[in-house]
């Protein structure tokens, strides 16, 4: 059982990643990994609720009638982000204030709704619980790749403590400024579903179509 | 007048929902293999984001705001605190009584449309834009017309992006980075693209 327990926690992270393999929550993922820290703070923020949703989710599920279930997973999750978002705002207002309205956006994150419809609603509590951490952790690692080599390369630091010198402060390294814009993390993720997708070939998706090797030269 | 028309064109091109504050992004990946499909769900989040942004607008400044509820004789009542869970039932309010309208008066154009509609409640560009009608504090005007094209803006880009991927599908793709990751990708060079627009002053 706790063999079983352990993978729960392990499997969202690598082999069933909610944003490489599930296509998750992506929104978020992208647009704050810009620096470190903020990215750290959201990947806390996501977890707790992922977790906590699927938990008290989970609990109450054989009073939910099916045709509103959506409503009440939203009320749910909507009232986790508010509290998260109060804690936030009195603990961390700079933060909160670089996060904006992408906080609030967990509500309509899909790795959150995901697991609620996918696993809480079928599922005993405890079991829930763990399923949330694991897949609040598998968003959180790639939000933290993403972040590190968007704030390493971009602005020569790592939450906030300079690594590479950057020229402007007297170093030798040379920011790439491109990687702070918002592209730069589109081609980030798409990078690291290729390293993924290699370590793990179970994972490649079948193409539309193939293509044939022609016969006999042109 | 002017300030409307270069509030429409900044929503629509230089901040993009979709390609530089990747907003709808599950969405945007996942419905973006056909031109028709994109067209047809972008049309749907232009229409609900059209009605939901503007609804938001009167709900925060006639009840959730510091103050707004002095008409009820409340006049120290903030209640802006529970705006998440506002928005986010108005969204789905909307979303379900359009799917009943459209059912019941337009049958054609709900079973172009009625698939996506449950999509919607939960597509991030919808709630975000109704976010940044707050954060930004626009008038019921501006929030109309910030509604309306910044709807287009998603709509565009996705439209973009499935004309895109209908090509793609033909083009020799290392193994590993087959369907989502060369996606990524093309979203990451669309948005590089769109990035040229913001150097329009306006």
């Amino acid at each position: 059982m706790s063999v079983h327990k352990n993978s729960m926690l392990v499997d969202p992270l690598v082999d069933n990643n909610p944003i490489t393999l599930q296509v998750l929550g992506i929104c978020s993922a992208l647009a704050v990994t810009s620096s470190l820290k903020v990215a750290f703070v959201m990947a806390i923020s996501v977890t707790l609720v992922t977790a906590f949703s699927n938990l008290f989710i989970s609990l109450i599920r054989n009073h939910i009638p099916n045709n509103i279930r959506i409503i009440a997973q939203m009320v749910i999750i909507a009232s986790l982000v508010i509290l998260v978002d109060q804690v936030l705002k009195a603990y961390a207002f700079e933060i909160s204030k670089t996060l904006s309205v992408f906080v609030g956006l967990i509500i309509t994150n899909c790795i959150v709704m995901g697991r609620a419809e996918a696993y809480a609603m079928k599922n005993p509590p405890l079991a829930s619980l763990l399923d949330g951490i694991g897949n609040g952790l598998g968003y959180s690692l790639i939000l933290m790749l993403v972040g590190v080599v968007r704030e390493l390369f971009g602005s020569g630091s790592l939450f906030g403590i300079t690594i590479l010198k950057t020229v402007n402060n007297g170093g030798w390294y040379v920011p790439n400024g491109m990687l702070l814009l918002p592209p730069s993390a589109f081609f980030i993720i798409g990078l690291i579903i290729w390293a993924f997708r290699t370590w793990k070939p179970d994972q490649v998706e079948a193409r539309d179509f193939s293509i044939i090797e022609q016969e006999g030269g042109h | 007048m002017e300030g409307l028309i270069s509030l429409a064109v900044k929503a629509i091109f230089i901040e993009n929902l979709a390609l530089s504050f990747f907003l709808g992004m599950c969405t945007f990946l996942a419905v973006s293999k056909k031109v028709e499909t994109a067209i047809g769900l972008g049309i749907s989040v232009t229409v609900v984001q059209a009605i939901t942004v503007p609804a938001n607008n009167l709900i925060l400044h006639f009840f959730l705001a510091d103050g707004a509820l002095s008409w009820l004789g409340l006049g120290d009542v903030d209640l802006t605190f529970i705006g998440l869970i506002s928005y986010i039932g108005v969204i789905a309010a909307m979303v379900q009584i359009l799917e009943m309208i459209l059912d019941r008066f337009f049958p054609a154009l709900y079973n172009a449309l009625g698939i996506f509609l449950p999509l919607i409640t939960v597509n991030c560009a919808i709630l975000g834009g109704s976010l940044f009608m707050v954060e930004r504090d626009y008038t019921f005007v501006e929030s109309s017309v910030y509604g309306v094209s910044s709807g287009l803006g998603w709509a565009l880009a996705i439209t973009a992006m499935a004309g895109v991927r209908e090509k793609l599908k033909y083009s020799d793709v290392p193994a590993g980075l087959q369907g989502l990751g060369v996606t990524f990708i093309t979203a990451g060079l669309m948005a590089m693209g769109f990035m040229a627009f913001s150097g329009v002053k306006l």
